[in-house]
């Protein structure tokens, strides 16, 4: 049962992943992206991680996409436009450059995990509980965890000033 | 009591397992239906309680004291146009209602409204009364309730017309940052409880004080209830906070250009998003289905009592207070309610560790 | 039906990257690039967890939720550099920004 809930959903990732590189219109590609989004957070789910599931949809679904979804309808650029000039949408070099490089990634990929055996999973392991999680964030992971908060600070400040209008 | 009932069935081939399965699966049905029907209820008592604010009659024609209004309003979206902007997105167009309608139900379904039973010993291990029991049901309720934003911005953006999308960046504006006292507040309840299930944190609100005071956290989180509350109403968009329907400005906000059944849906969205965000205060504050003289098993009683009370404060609220300005409204939600909540969580974290609750 | 190993996880996530990675190099728009750059980052995500799963430990879940955090500060200040960006030169086509090039 686990097994067809995996191959399921790492289809619907896989398919709404290249949705959202093949789209035009960048408003459907952050729509593709949020399916994409949600399909991991169910592979999650089956690896016993809950609450990284759930702050899953909260963060990345919830809050950076709709950031996305805002910047998208302010800019309202809907489709891409050709350069200028004689160019093509798309030259010919990035393209197969683009190409070539992904399938040479898989494929090297492939091939390191190919050699070994197929190492399987724990399959009755409890998942993974909140209390354990708060435990390791917040005593060996604390340093880390203010750091991050310091990060966000900054990056709300910097985000607000360089998006401002400067004023004449 | 209906022990021998599964005996007999296991003889004729239906497992405990099996059982299980088919209570779980009528579970699920029966909330979905309770879902819609209380949405109609809602439809109705939104409109009688308006009538006896403003001193008026409301609905009295439609069938004994107009009992079947809600029903006419459904057979009148049904048979309405179904419009569509010519320059309307429109595969955008129609996800976004079904977006709404969809996050609103599926936030009810790890909401827990009865104890464990065991349905009067036909199943051999009791069975949590929801649609689906996690253990991180609170995390669940909130993800869902922040993709719920989204039906709203595309319904904003897809119908290409500038009172819907001002609505619609008006109303996700509203909802995320409100979304943030919301969390909070419950939040400093988790921290009480000890667990992030909605049937662990009810359960730890079961008893008295003194034998007279029940122990609910509402008694020692009322400024938590409060900013819940206040959230939970700019989150479903209700009055004073529902600038997305801000009649007098918007024409009809994001569902400017929606009618027939797409409406409708937004129109479900929007009650069903009420019985949850109140199901919710009901598990978190307001002790659930505990309640004197009633025996355990009859706790869903008690359970709808205080969901309903809650709901008339809901309706009561927004047919007596002004809308705000949204300026207002935002500089509230950053400013006031936002620290209120951090100090808040502060305090019941100070009071947890020093007390150990 | 086969049963998902270690394997099957890691090769999704190499996928998913590689279809990230494919994604900056071919579109030819500013916030779809960013788009393939969360691909990316939750392709790495998908790894923390199924290494977490597979080694018994809790580490891979906190790493993901920083992930996650320095994914949403950098989708901020990224989109606010392209909201500055195109009020500059109207365009998201990073083809449009060649200033510095000699």
């Amino acid at each position: 049962m686990d097994a067809l809930f995996f191959w399921i959903l790492a289809a619907a990732a896989v398919v709404a992943s290249l949705l959202v590189i093949g789209q035009r219109n960048p408003m459907h590609s952050v729509m593709w992206l949020i399916v994409s989004f949600c399909a991991l957070s169910g592979l999650y789910v089956l690896l016993g991680a809950p609450f990284v599931a759930a702050i899953q949809i909260i963060i990345y679904a919830g809050a950076i996409m709709v950031l996305f979804l805002f910047v998208v309808m302010l800019l309202n650029v809907p489709t891409e436009t050709p350069t200028e000039g004689p160019r093509r949408l798309l030259t010919a070099g990035p393209r197969r450059f683009g190409a070539v490089l992904a399938v040479v990634l898989v494929a090297e990929l492939a091939w390191a995990l190919r050699r070994v055996q197929g190492a399987a999973m724990p399959v009755n392991a409890a998942e993974t509980s909140v209390h354990a999680i708060g435990l390791r964030l917040y005593r060996d992971y604390a340093f880390a965890f203010e750091a991050t908060s310091v990060l966000i600070l900054v990056a709300m400040v910097g985000a607000v000033i360089l998006a401002r209008r400067e004023s004449k | 009591m209906l022990a021998p009932v599964a005996a007999w069935l296991g003889a004729h081939g239906v497992s405990p397992f099996m059982l299980r399965l088919i209570v779980q699966l009528g579970l699920i049905v029966a909330v979905f239906f309770a879902l819609q029907i209380s949405a109609a209820v809602l439809v109705y008592m939104e409109r009688k309680v308006a009538a006896l604010v403003q001193q008026r009659y409301g609905p009295y024609l439609v069938g004994p004291h107009g009992l079947m209004q809600p029903l006419a309003d459904i057979v009148k979206l049904m048979f309405k146009e179904e419009l569509r902007p010519k320059t309307a997105d429109t595969a955008l167009f129609y996800v976004a209602p079904v977006l709404s309608a969809v996050a609103a139900f599926a936030a009810f379904s790890v909401v827990p409204f009865g104890a464990d039973t065991t349905l009067f010993g036909l199943l051999d291990r009791p069975i949590h009364l929801a649609a689906a029991d996690v253990n991180v049901g609170l995390l669940v309720i909130f993800a869902i309730t922040s993709m719920g934003v989204y039906g709203i911005v595309l319904a904003g953006w897809a119908s290409n017309s500038k009172y819907s999308l001002l609505g619609g960046l008006r109303s996700s504006a509203q909802m995320i940052s409100y979304e943030l006292s919301y969390g909070l507040s419950f939040a400093a309840v988790i921290m009480l409880a000890g667990s992030l299930s909605l049937g662990h944190i009810v359960d730890a609100q079961a008893g008295y004080w003194f034998g007279v005071i029940p122990k609910w956290y509402i008694f020692i989180q009322p400024l938590g209830f409060f900013i819940f509350l206040t959230a939970g109403v700019a989150e479903t968009n209700r009055a004073p906070f529902d600038f997305p329907e801000a009649e007098q400005e918007l024409v009809a906000g994001y569902h400017t250009e929606y009618s027939s059944m797409s409406f409708a849906l937004f129109f479900l969205a929007e009650y069903v998003n009420m019985v949850t965000v109140s199901a919710v205060a009901t598990d978190l504050f307001l002790g659930g289905w505990h309640g004197p003289f009633l025996p355990e098993w009859l706790g869903g009683v008690w359970f709808f009592g205080k969901l309903f009370a809650i709901l008339f404060f809901y309706i009561w609220m927004r047919w007596t207070l002004p809308r705000y300005r949204y300026d207002q409204f935002m500089e509230f939600g950053w400013k006031y309610l936002l620290p209120a909540a951090v100090i808040n969580l502060l305090v019941t974290a100070a009071v947890v560790v020093y007390f150990g609750f | 039906m086969p049963e998902p190993t270690l394997n099957s996880y890691l090769m999704l996530s190499a996928v998913l990257f590689a279809i990230g990675t494919a994604g900056v190099f071919l579109r030819r728009n500013l916030i779809t690039i960013l788009l393939s750059v969360e691909v990316m980052l939750n392709a790495v995500n998908l790894t923390f967890v199924a290494a977490d799963r597979f080694f018994q430990t809790v580490d891979g879940q906190i790493i993901v939720f920083f992930v996650m955090t320095v994914a949403a500060a950098e989708a901020a200040v990224g989109l606010a550099i392209i909201i500055a960006l195109f009020r500059h030169r109207e365009s998201l086509n990073p083809d449009a920004f060649t200033s510095l090039k000699w």
